[in-house]
């Protein structure tokens, strides 16, 4: 029987690492991820578990004591968010590129500036390319979901990369919900032990990890990691339906909210998804009209044809991104699912727009307005520019 | 003007939604975020499905805050803040003169505000209000049953029973159960916070 709670994001996130038991988590506190290590150095203190602690001086060192704990053949994590990743940049490369199955804890975070605390995912999205597997959360239970299904999927012998467990700052990390939790012993053997292939403390194989690459072999590192990550999706897959079978709880690359007869769909990444549903429940109570939700879970590897497939036959699109990046087009998400869009030859009108900014409220009601905007737009053929914004303040 | 409060928890209860969606206004250090989320804790353990969560920002002790509770029979998937409340509870009465704490909120439902002053003085204060005002004075039900100033749990017990999320037994002896487990260490201190919400239940009125 799964056991019933109530938990912030934060606690459900460091209540799985005390299941995992890891064996090192270097960490350095930044708001709004502080409290996973806080959390963790409670249980050690308690001896609850015997995961090594290493107090860093700065995220920079947080990410390379967990690099070299991993190369060393250690399961290793860290937790972070917004200037805490950005200051991981060199390491993140780094960790990818030497394949250690790294785990991070990311709470979501505006990067300054202006100086913001709240949620936005300009610091994963930022991250995007730099060969780490992505995973998002809607709520406190899929943060707590994803982050036993991290290792397993991070370890899996075709794909050695390392994963971001993202969650959106303060919306769900410090908010309390309702949680189902697995219980100890069935998350420990899902989890698994951890039995490195080749490591640096094996002195029957030395060897050198993260070595300098001339023009003759750095091309094919990537080719590799490329591969890896698309191994990735069988593996992530593999790991969601063995997840399926212990809690009865269904994870895939994105998730159908109402998706069977829609014919107007909101793609959208973590917390805001869930106020998305209520929008969707409410306009077909309401009105009838056949409108749904595609929440993105995965983002790296991107299931580029896998969503094509479901949004090429709607109507119209709305992509919603909770991040800048000054292109011409869109944030990450529109790019990445017009450039979808545009491989499967998709003739489905699609509007990008900016949400949430620096912890922006998003409601019910301005779901609402996007799904009005869609019909508007299937009705004109008209989508009037690249990207608007929901929720910016007139004046 | 002793215990209507049965009559007024019966009539909350009639217009009751799926949902209640319940808005605390405070200062930073005056525990609003604690108690929204010792409600959600305890409507959690009467079985309901509960969100409990403050609005973060760069919070100094004595400044305006605002924490939110959703509580509901069925799983709660909305993650913004809210804006048309049906309850209201203000921990500091100093706030009703800077924050519009009334606004959106629904005049079926009710505001509860934690003050030493009189209804009749903090009616003119709620920019027109037409739901119910309870005023509860927590600081000295605090102090005549704790003997310090801790206006949490007045404020918990006033709010559950302006609610109706749950009958007062039921909060009483989980809230029991939860002091027992919390000052486990601190024995002598569950007398005291039981009899802040005896208290707080048998004297709050509209």
């Amino acid at each position: 029987m799964a056991i019933r709670e109530r938990l912030s994001g934060n606690e459900a996130v460091a209540y799985a690492i005390k299941q995992i038991n890891p064996d090192v988590m270097p960490a350095f506190p930044i708001t709004p991820s502080t409290e996973i290590p806080q959390y963790v150095a409670t249980y050690i203190a308690n001896g609850e578990i015997d995961t090594e602690f290493i107090h860093v001086e700065s995220e920079h060192s947080a990410m390379s004591a967990t690099l070299g704990a991993s190369a060393a053949g250690a399961r290793a994590l860290t937790a972070t968010s917004s200037c805490g990743l950005a200051l991981m940049w060199e390491e993140l490369y780094v960790a990818a590129s030497d394949r250690l199955p790294i785990v991070l804890a990311l709470v979501n975070r505006a990067l300054t500036g202006p100086i913001n605390i709240n949620a936005d995912h300009s610091d994963s999205m930022g991250a995007r390319d730099a060969g780490w597997i992505q995973i998002y959360a809607e709520s406190n239970q899929e943060v707590y979901d994803n982050f036993l299904q991290a290792f397993p999927i991070a370890e899996h012998k075709d794909v050695h990369l390392p994963v971001m467990i993202c969650q959106d700052g303060f919306i769900t990390s410090h908010g309390v919900e309702n949680i189902l939790l697995v219980e100890d012993d069935k998350a420990k053997e899902f989890v698994g032990e951890y039995e490195p292939e080749h490591f640096l403390l094996n002195s029957k194989e030395p060897m050198a990890v993260g070595p300098y690459a001339v023009s003759n072999y750095y091309m094919e590192t990537k080719k590799a990691q490329r591969e890896a990550m698309q191994n990735a999706k069988k593996v992530i897959l593999e790991m969601a339906e063995k997840f399926e079978k212990m809690t009865g709880r269904k994870y895939g690359f994105f998730e159908e909210y109402r998706m069977e007869d829609a014919e107007y769909a909101i793609v959208i990444i973590g917390s805001a998804a869930g106020t998305c549903k209520a929008a969707v429940d409410k306009i077909r109570e309401t009105t009838g009209k056949k409108v749904g939700l595609v929440k993105i879970r995965v983002f790296r590897p991107f299931p580029e044809e896998e969503l094509a497939a479901v949004l090429k036959n709607m109507k119209a699109v709305a992509v919603m991104d909770r991040s800048e990046m000054f292109s011409a087009t869109s944030g990450p998400l529109g790019a990445e699912v017009r450039a979808a869009m545009y491989q499967a030859k998709a003739d489905t009108e699609v509007v990008c727009y900016f949400y949430g900014l620096g912890g922006r409220d998003i409601t019910v009601e301005d779901f609402e307005q996007v799904y009005d905007n869609l019909e508007e737009m299937a009705k004109t053929h008209e989508v009037k520019g690249m990207y608007d914004y929901i929720g910016l303040r007139e004046k | 003007m002793r215990r209507p409060r049965q009559e007024n928890q019966r009539k909350v209860k009639e217009t009751m939604k799926d949902t209640i969606e319940l808005r605390w206004h405070g200062r930073g250090g005056q525990g609003a975020k604690t108690a929204a989320l010792l409600l959600a804790d305890v409507a959690f353990k009467t079985g309901k499905y509960v969100q409990g969560f403050p609005e973060y920002g760069p919070e100094r002790m004595g400044a305006p805050i605002t924490a939110y509770n959703r509580i509901s029979e069925k799983p709660i998937t909305i993650h913004s803040n809210i804006y048309s409340p049906d309850f209201v509870a203000v921990v500091d009465d100093g706030l009703l003169e800077t924050v519009d704490v009334t606004a959106g909120l629904s005049p079926e439902g009710a505001i509860v505000v934690n003050t030493q002053k009189s209804k009749e003085e903090i009616v003119p204060l709620l920019k027109g209000y037409q739901g119910k005002v309870y005023t509860i004075d927590a600081r000295a039900i605090s102090v005549e049953a704790l003997g310090k100033n801790y206006p949490n749990s007045p404020m918990l017990a006033a709010v559950v029973a302006v609610t109706g999320v749950m009958e007062p037994e039921v909060f009483l002896s989980e809230m029991k159960a939860s002091f027992e487990h919390k000052f486990a260490k601190k024995p002598e201190v569950i007398e005291g916070n039981m009899k802040a919400l005896q208290m707080t239940l048998d004297f709050i009125h509209e």
